[in-house]
């Protein structure tokens, strides 16, 4: 089975990026990492793969000329890695993203593809539906298991309420939640092998996508501000302080 | 005046209240058309009027996975009608018609709006809560319309209006071939308490508990205030509590007269999630901790040792 991750790289929340004042564009820092929450995406993936004699690719828009992410992904025992790095994706939309994203699984070829419910610096969290419409597949969203048998692929969807068996026949896609798997470490030996593992580089004349920009933003403006509250170290007494503020607030 | 339309999805049997925030929104722009997913019913039909549609666009999908059929049948409708904007909430299956939505007319769609707004050209605009809700970037679409924009719940108040029944128009759910997904089962989680949602008061907990077992400091300080319980993701991921109770950006939000944050840091997507609360103490034994930067009683010290005296002063227990 031919299982592809969707991964991205994003600027390291330690070293958090921002907004442009003159370009109004995201000014991200140059340090990547693996986003946390793809991390499930490729531990749901090394598991299929292991259950169904699969292999795992990665595929990634990122910025030119860092890989440190997909290293980290390479690392956890993905197979190989498609990156898509074009100076014209630079803030590329959902829509854009998706059109590259499917663009890169449909000339790889998949069975499966796998991403996460949303992006920790994007979360636009319509990705992976974009892209699943623009490979004629079924989107299984929101999984918090993930089963595949022969050739359909059923999943547990994370409802308001609880939770949805819905399945589907491969190919298809799936966006596995936070927390259903807990994503493995990166051995000494994965490590070492991640650099000898093959990486394709894609440009976006590789793949024929149309590059559209279909919003701008036009300013930043602050939030109206909350008013300053009180701070208080706890010598015993805190539980009154909180309890006075109850009856501030007419609760108790 | 413009057509707005505002995807509403059945839930429980009736619209989901961000359908009905959505709708007291697209009333103040324009004409509401509701796109309503689901098996529909005459009561479904009166409140939507109630809270003011004129026009239901019925959408029964049945057991298939809405997304990829609704989607279809929506952007069909689009073609022949050319609405201005379509509104969706930030919600599991309206992301998932969106983002079929999107492709199907090839027009970007804009996640996470807190506000919504149309100039005199009709041109869209959309409020975007960034760095934690500390800063707003306002976008305006540059793309074809119909607009889409893919709004936070809590946004807008849903009001009723007393409008009359609406026309509902049966729309033919088309066959999506390998697009689409059939729902085998469903689970509901038996509902305990008040839910959060709706609450007054809520008491939420973080990693600062130290464990599964401690929750229950949560439980006995809810229980006197007749308040619903919340989590953070961390402690959901680590099975200490259900899904059901995250709050924040992958979880829900909430808007209640008074948020605890017990032994919780404030990162950026659980503050998103709540920082609407009229009243917001913390308890957190970091001075430092980016929950004291947002709350009105913050208090520096060890949810073990001020939670239970709380308890004990309110008769909890
Ligand atoms: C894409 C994405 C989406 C996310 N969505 C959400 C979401 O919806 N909701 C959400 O909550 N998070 C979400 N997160 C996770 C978020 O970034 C944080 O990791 C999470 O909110 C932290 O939870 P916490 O405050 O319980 O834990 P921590 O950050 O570990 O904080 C624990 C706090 O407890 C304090 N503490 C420790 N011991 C004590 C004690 N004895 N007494 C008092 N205080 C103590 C510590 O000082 C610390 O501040 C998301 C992350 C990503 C990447
Ligand atoms: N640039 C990208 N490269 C690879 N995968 C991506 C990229 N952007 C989004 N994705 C995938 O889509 C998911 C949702 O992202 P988003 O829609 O941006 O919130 C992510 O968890 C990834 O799996």
């Amino acid at each position: 089975m031919r299982i592809l991750v969707c991964v991205k790289q994003i600027p390291d929340p330690a070293n958090p990026s921002r907004f442009d004042p003159e370009t109004h564009l995201l000014v991200r820092t140059e340090d990547q990492i693996l986003d946390d929450t793809d991390r499930y995406g490729v531990e749901m993936g090394l598991r299929l793969a292991e259950a169904n004699e699969g292999t795992v690719t990665l595929v990634s828009m990122g910025p030119v000329g860092r890989a440190q992410g997909i290293r980290q992904a390479l690392a956890m025992g993905a197979d190989r890695a498609v990156m898509i790095e074009d100076e014209t994706l630079a803030g590329a939309d959902a829509l854009t993203t998706a059109r590259v994203l499917a663009a890169a699984t449909e000339r790889t070829g998949f069975d499966l593809v796998i991403c996460g419910p949303e992006s920790t610096d994007g979360y636009s969290g319509v990705v992976p539906q974009m892209m699943a419409e623009l490979l004629g597949v079924a989107a299984l969203t929101y999984a918090t298991g993930v089963e595949v048998s022969g050739d359909r692929v059923t999943i547990n969807r994370q409802t308001s309420a609880g939770y949805d068996v819905v399945t589907a026949d491969l190919p298809a896609l799936v966006s596995v939640t936070a927390g259903v798997v807990e994503p493995r470490y990166p051995t000494f030996r994965g490590i070492m092998q991640a650099k000898q593992k093959p990486t394709e580089t894609l440009e976006v004349a590789d793949l024929g996508v149309e590059v559209s920009v279909g919003q701008e933003v036009v300013s930043v403006v602050p939030a109206p501000e909350r008013a300053a509250g009180v701070v208080a170290e706890d010598e015993g007494e805190g539980h009154l302080l909180i309890l006075e503020k109850l009856q501030e607030a007419k609760v108790v | 005046m413009a057509e707005i339309w505002v995807f509403c999805e059945e839930t429980d049997g009736a619209p989901s209240t961000l359908g009905l925030e959505l709708l007291a929104k697209a009333r103040s722009l324009g004409e509401p058309t509701v796109l309503y997913a689901g098996a529909g019913s005459a009561q479904a039909w009166e409140t939507l009027g109630d809270h003011g549609a004129a026009t239901v666009l019925h959408f029964d999908h049945g057991d298939s996975l809405a997304a990829a059929p609704v989607a279809a049948a929506i952007a069909a409708r689009a073609g022949e009608q050319a609405p201005g904007m379509i509104l969706f909430g930030q919600a599991y299956t309206d992301r998932d018609v969106a983002g079929r939505l999107a492709v199907r007319l090839g027009l970007p769609v804009l996640s996470n709006a807190v506000d919504v707004s149309l100039e005199s050209d009709g041109t869209a605009t959309t409020r975007h809560e960034i760095s934690g809700g500390a800063e707003i970037a306002v976008a305006a679409f540059q793309a074809p319309r119909p607009h889409l924009a893919i709004v936070r719940p809590k946004s807008f108040p849903a009001e009723p209006v007393g409008g009359s029944t609406p026309e509902v128009v049966a729309v033919e759910i088309p066959d999506v071939g390998g697009a689409g997904a059939v729902v085998t089962e469903r689970h509901a989680r038996e509902r305990q308490g008040p839910d959060l949602e709706e609450a007054a008061v809520i008491v939420s907990g973080g990693r600062g508990l130290g464990g599964a077992e401690h929750y229950s400091m949560v439980e006995s300080l809810a229980a006197p205030l007749g308040a619903a319980t919340g989590a953070t993701r961390a402690i959901v991921d680590a099975g200490w509590v259900p899904y059901a109770k995250q709050v924040g950006q992958t979880g829900k939000t909430v808007k209640p007269d008074v948020y605890i944050a017990c032994g919780i840091s404030g990162a950026m997507q659980h503050l998103v999630g709540m920082k609407d609360a009229k009243t917001i103490i913390a308890i957190n034994k970091d001075p430092d901790a980016p929950i004291f930067t947002i709350a009105d009683l913050g208090i520096v010290g060890d949810v073990h040792k001020v939670m239970p005296k709380l308890i004990e002063e309110l008769g909890g227990g």
